[in-house]
């Protein structure tokens, strides 16, 4: 085991390594200049060289990411050329509304997702069954886009029940919450009816329907907790899928998270924020999956790590 | 269950899959809005009512609004005051042309490597695999708009994008395939009898994989569709006057409120065009693929 | 050190017209009360070295003060942090004498080594100002921005209330720079104790203070009890809120809980808000020192020939795209907005006639046209005012290929020249300040031509940059004679037709029942988007 997860972190952080050299690699040959993004418009060429000397860019590709490197290993993600501010504490403002949008996408992707796929599950076969699969299937095939914008107009523009964007109570977070979290229920739905499936099918629920125990305490008390377990390590790979949506849906509904600073990086070239952010993204990705691995032997003692 | 017998003669085998597909009611609805939306593309100069990129005089109000549906315009017009019917049959062009051919590249870049890694295994094949789990770390939308902004987008930029962030998932499912399918008997077989590794390769391997490659092939049209269109609502996908589905509902999004065709008919579109990709793949995996079948 | 002997007579600064001196607040103006603004992009800075933004301009405007100022809503210059100034008669020495008793936000008096500190601080290098080329006249500053110097050699603390400030040329335009963000005093001690991070935690001298800030979220002013202007600020505090929609924003001002929407009124609410009588009441518009252009490279064929870039003017539709923004703009016909002194009245421009267009197309040998590339940045409206060249320019043989990349993207395409035209909205040129000078030096003169420079046509003619160097060498910015100069300048350049002037952007923007105060302090030319510390609420 502890060999295991020796060699499995260690395999993370190559990865994360990789990762940041091709992004770096990615934002060198970007056809577009920092420098001037800082120096603003009436700067003389001087200007331009100094800043360009300061900030080290005017050095070879290599030497620029050794530089970059070696403060990131020391926990030093650089500052931003635009802001001026460390990039760690611009990720950390804005990390808490990310992972509370996260959180809240979890929650809403299993509270949908199981409770569709446990109702498909009991219902097997019948027209309810079908319609469910047929409903997660669009769940599955909605641009994320598409749904929040749907979400506001229908909930916050033409009914009022929530606000129209922003950030700060629960009820700000209900839409985009929803909203990222309706593609992943969509698999979570199906997984967990044939997880679900299985699950009926075992010689324990025949023996506990022989004994005549009542139809919603064998659902509830026996063949749900036994359904849902393999799906757990499931969410660990969900944070790569999230990661993706965060960057949307934080633009649709205007949520102060880490997407939006990317977002507003990219538009000006700001190279250490959007290195952070990728960083941090991918780090965050890399562990769900470890997670995800370590997990899974422990509630399926069928899967050996390896 | 299928049998060996049915596993070995793959032509046989699609061509039942094929029979038991068409039983299926929700895999006939997938096909039938595919063959609506292809018809759409392919015909769109004839049905089309207007020129897709022209901007009409009296498709705005005199304060530039855009016109509601009905009347001359089908579907209403955009903020431009071009007729919205003909982009969205135009747009079925780009977002069609994209699916197939991003998902296209993924695929054979996916394969290629899935099978090297797992047919040579050794360090090639670990490197293969450790490249495929780097790219899997990627925030991928990250990288497909970091990609975007380096190569400056065209139609074919964004399908090689996107092909470039989506060929992961096929990497691993034929590598494990692969593997799987190495460590047969009659691989074996093939092997101590001294046959090629080329003849294994193609006269064995690849023909068993082929069933997996059609099931993700047409899942993963879904996938880049969707993909396309987070691109272009974000701006960076198919440069405009090109109408794709996703970038009309960039132009238009800011009028969402006033003028909520713009973005929900495009919207329920791509929505469609994904579900139906996602409902054959479906079922082709169910008919075509015995490990998955017994779901149901 | 040279050119500070060189003081000779004292010109007094009474004798420039157009300075006023004193502003009538409004009568009806109460104290007390806090007001919300909000703004849709994060708010990078508030070091007034650095912040260059819509959103922090005005806010950096009410947390310091520069040794000018306008009187509030107008673009007259009025004294700031200066009580008064001298000028010499060659327009080179001008002599500050400052305020008393003006206290930073941490409680030390303001003095004149501050003031030296302030402007060695925003022209060195290590600073990174995107504002340290406004000062470029001030003597020294090839040293400084080069490192050869670590001050600024003309700029010469007299004695702690008198600053003497030496310009190695003439430049009407000096006062007007030190009005700017860029020349505010900030204190040393402060900058010393929190680095870069000066502009999280900025001490100035202004009206307002920092009070609260959550990153990405919202930030809290506060009043300064102990400003040195009597009588202001009325308001208590402003929060702004940042990362709202303007859309989002105007409903929530519709619903009372906002005050101002910073982003104005956006396009898909626009009709509805005029068609009510109630809300249009408490819409203001005013004039922006703003105009939207297309760049015509000279550098790139065939747009190097003169009948080319004429046919281009004359086959765009202002009109039309002026619809596309729903009307909220007026049509260009120079690149001075039309609010601008130097100004040309009367000029009517080319006027949008495609026959014409096509005759100087085939004048110039293609009359079956070309194809080139229009640059935009990918943030709408920009996209869809690009499709609307398009097909204008289609419509006289030109097939245009456009490019709709990130803000950074075509700033890179248009410095290095490789741009054929460029629409510049998102980018478009608001002027630092109301002078005619400002829309010349980096996007139409030689300056700016260069390898990575703003004038994106690339277009540079000798003998008008030394016109515009001959009107910037007055000492009263607006003398009519210095206005007439400019406007000559401004008619020179379209005769070569670098640029299509397409429109002036008219500002929308509303505020809610409460508010009080002169509707021009919401227009404000220059502290935009508001005016803080002259706005008070009435209930």
């Amino acid at each position: 085991m502890l060999g295991y997860l020796t060699r499995r972190l260690v395999q993370s952080a190559l990865i994360l390594l990789g990762v940041s050299f091709i992004t770096f690699l990615l934002l060198y040959v970007l056809p577009a200049d920092p420098v001037r993004q800082i120096a603003g418009r009436s700067a003389t060429a001087q200007t331009v060289e100094n800043i360009r000397h300061q900030l080290g860019l005017d050095q070879p590709l290599l030497v620029q990411y050794w530089r970059y490197l070696s403060g990131l290993v020391q926990g030093d993600m650089g500052r931003s050329y635009l802001q001026k501010t460390e990039v760690a504490t611009l990720i950390a403002s804005r990390l808490p509304a990310t992972l509370l949008l996260m959180l809240g996408g979890i929650v809403c992707e299993l509270l949908i997702g199981l409770t569709l796929g446990v109702v498909a599950a009991v219902f097997r076969g019948r027209p309810l069954d079908q319609g469910l699969m047929v409903t997660s299937f669009v769940a599955v095939s909605a641009p994320q886009f598409v749904v929040g914008l749907l979400l506001l107009y229908l909930f916050a523009v033409q009914l009022g029940w929530f606000p129209i964007g922003g950030y700060g109570t629960f009820a700000h977070l209900v839409l985009p919450a929803i909203t990222l979290g309706i593609m992943g229920s969509g698999w979570y739905s199906r997984m967990m009816r044939s997880s679900m499936v299985d699950v009926l099918r075992q010689d324990y629920i025949r023996t506990a329907r022989a004994k005549g125990l009542t139809r919603r305490r064998i659902l509830l008390r026996h063949a749900l907790p036994n359904a849902i377990l393999p799906i757990i390590a499931m969410i660990g790979i969900d944070i790569g899928i999230f990661m993706g949506g965060i960057v949307v849906v934080e633009s649709v509904f205007g949520w102060p998270g880490i997407g939006q600073l990317a977002w507003q990086a990219i538009q000006r070239v700001d190279i250490p924020v959007i290195m952070g952010v990728t960083m941090v993204s991918a780090t965050a990705i890399v562990l769900g999956n470890l997670l995800a691995d370590l997990i899974t032997p422990m509630i399926d003692p069928r899967i050996k790590l390896r | 269950m299928a049998d060996v017998a049915d596993l070995s003669s793959p032509r046989a085998a699609t061509a039942g899959a094929l029979r038991r597909l068409m039983r299926r009611k929700l895999a006939l609805l997938g096909l039938a809005i595919i063959v609506i939306v292809v018809g759409g593309a392919v015909l769109a100069p004839w049905i089309a009512p207007f020129e897709p990129d022209e901007q009409l005089f009296d498709g705005l109000t005199l304060y530039g609004e855009p016109m509601p549906p009905g009347g001359a315009f089908l579907m209403g017009t955009d903020l431009l005051g071009r007729d919205l019917f003909t982009r969205m049959l135009y747009g079925a062009r780009t977002s069609l042309v994209i699916g197939v051919v991003a998902n296209g590249v993924a695929l054979v870049i996916g394969t290629l490597v899935g099978v090297l890694a797992g047919f040579l295994r050794g360090w090639v094949g670990a490197v293969l695999m450790r490249f495929t789990d780097l790219m899997m770390a990627f925030p991928a939308l990250l990288l497909a708009i970091c990609l975007a902004a380096v190569f400056q987008p065209s139609l074919w930029i964004v399908a090689m994008v996107i092909a470039l962030v989506n060929w992961v998932q096929t990497a691993r499912v034929v590598y494990t395939e692969t593997t799987s399918l190495s460590e047969r008997e009659f691989i074996a077989a093939e092997k101590t009898l001294g046959a090629s590794s080329a003849r294994i390769l193609f006269r064995h391997i690849l023909p068993h994989l082929v069933p997996t490659l059609i099931v993700w092939g047409t899942l993963g049209i879904s996938v880049t569709v969707l993909l396309e269109a987070t691109l272009s609502f974000l701006g960076v996908g198919v440069q405009p006057p090109t109408p794709s589905w996703g970038n009309i509902i960039f132009e238009n999004q800011t009028y969402f409120q006033a003028a909520p065709w713009l973005v929900f008919i495009p919207g329920a579109a791509i929505l469609l065009l994904a579900l139906a990709f996602n409902l054959v793949g479906d079922a082709l995996r169910d008919v075509l693929d015995p490990t998955q079948r017994g779901n149901d | 050190m040279k050119a500070l002997l060189t003081s000779t007579a004292i010109l007094v600064a009474s004798a420039i017209p157009g300075l006023a001196q004193e502003y009538t607040p409004d009568p009806n103006a109460t104290p007390g009360g806090m007001i919300t603004i909000t703004y849709k992009d994060d708010v990078a800075t508030l070091d007034p070295a650095i912040g260059y933004d819509w959103q922090n301009w005005s806010m950096i405007k009410s947390l310091f003060d520069g040794l000018m100022d306008y009187v509030p809503g107008t673009t007259e210059l009025r004294p700031g942090l200066a009580e008064s100034y001298e000028v010499s008669e060659d327009g080179t020495v001008f002599t500050f004498t400052l305020r008393e008793g003006v206290t930073f936000h941490n409680g030390r008096e303001m003095t004149a080594e501050d003031v030296k500190y302030s402007l060695d601080r925003v022209t060195t290098p290590e600073t990174q100002s995107p504002g340290a080329g406004f000062f470029a006249s001030i003597a020294g500053f090839d040293a400084i921005s080069s490192g050869e110097a670590d001050t600024l050699s003309g700029v010469e603390v007299v004695d702690p209330k008198t600053v003497r400030i030496t310009l190695s040329r003439p430049d009407a335009t000096f006062l007007h720079v030190m009005a700017l963000n860029f020349a505010s005093i900030v204190p040393k001690e402060a900058v010393d104790e929190f680095g870069t991070d000066f502009g999280k935690n900025p001490v100035g001298t202004g009206a307002f203070k920092l009070g609260e800030w959550t990153i990405g979220q919202r930030l809290v002013f506060e009043k300064n009890a102990d400003y040195w202007r009597e009588g202001v600020p009325y308001l208590d505090g402003v929060t702004f809120e940042v990362g709202q929609e303007p859309i989002v924003a105007l409903l929530r001002l519709q619903q009372g809980e906002v005050d101002v929407p910073g982003d104005g009124i956006p396009p898909a609410k626009f009709q509805e808000v005029m068609g009510d009588p109630a809300q249009a009441a408490r819409v203001v518009e005013g004039g922006q020192l703003h105009t939207g252009y297309i760049t015509l490279n000279v550098g790139i064929e065939p747009l190097d020939k003169l009948e080319v870039r004429e046919a281009i003017n004359m086959a765009i539709n202002k009109e039309r795209i002026t619809q596309i923004i729903n009307g909220r703009a007026v049509p260009a016909t120079q690149p001075l907005p039309p609010s601008m002194p130097g100004y040309t009245e009367g000029y009517a421009g080319f006027a949008f006639d495609v026959e014409a267009a096509k005759a100087k197309l085939a004048e110039a040998g293609l009359a079956d046209g070309f194809s080139t590339e229009l640059y935009v940045m990918n943030t709408d409206p920009n996209p869809r005012i690009a499709q609307a060249i398009q097909q204008d320019l289609k419509a006289i043989g030109v097939d245009v290929e456009i490019r709709s990349l990130a803000q950074a993207n075509v700033i890179e395409a248009g410095g290095a020249g490789e741009a054929p035209m460029i629409w510049s909205g998102g980018m478009a040129w608001i002027a630092d300040f109301p002078d005619p000078s400002n829309f010349y030096g980096p996007i139409l003169g030689c300056a700016g031509a260069g390898e990575g420079g703003w004038n994106w046509s690339k277009f540079c003619d000798e003998s008008i940059d030394a016109m515009a160097t001959e009107a910037d060498s007055f000492t009263d910015p607006s003398a009519s004679e210095r206005l007439k100069m400019w406007s000559d300048v401004y008619m020179k350049v379209m005769e070569q037709a670098p640029w299509v002037p397409v429109f002036n952007e008219q500002r929308y923007t509303m505020k809610s029942e409460r508010m009080g105060g002169d509707d021009a302090l919401y227009v404000d030319p220059v502290s935009i988007p508001v005016n803080y510390d002259y706005v008070f609420v009435t209930e």
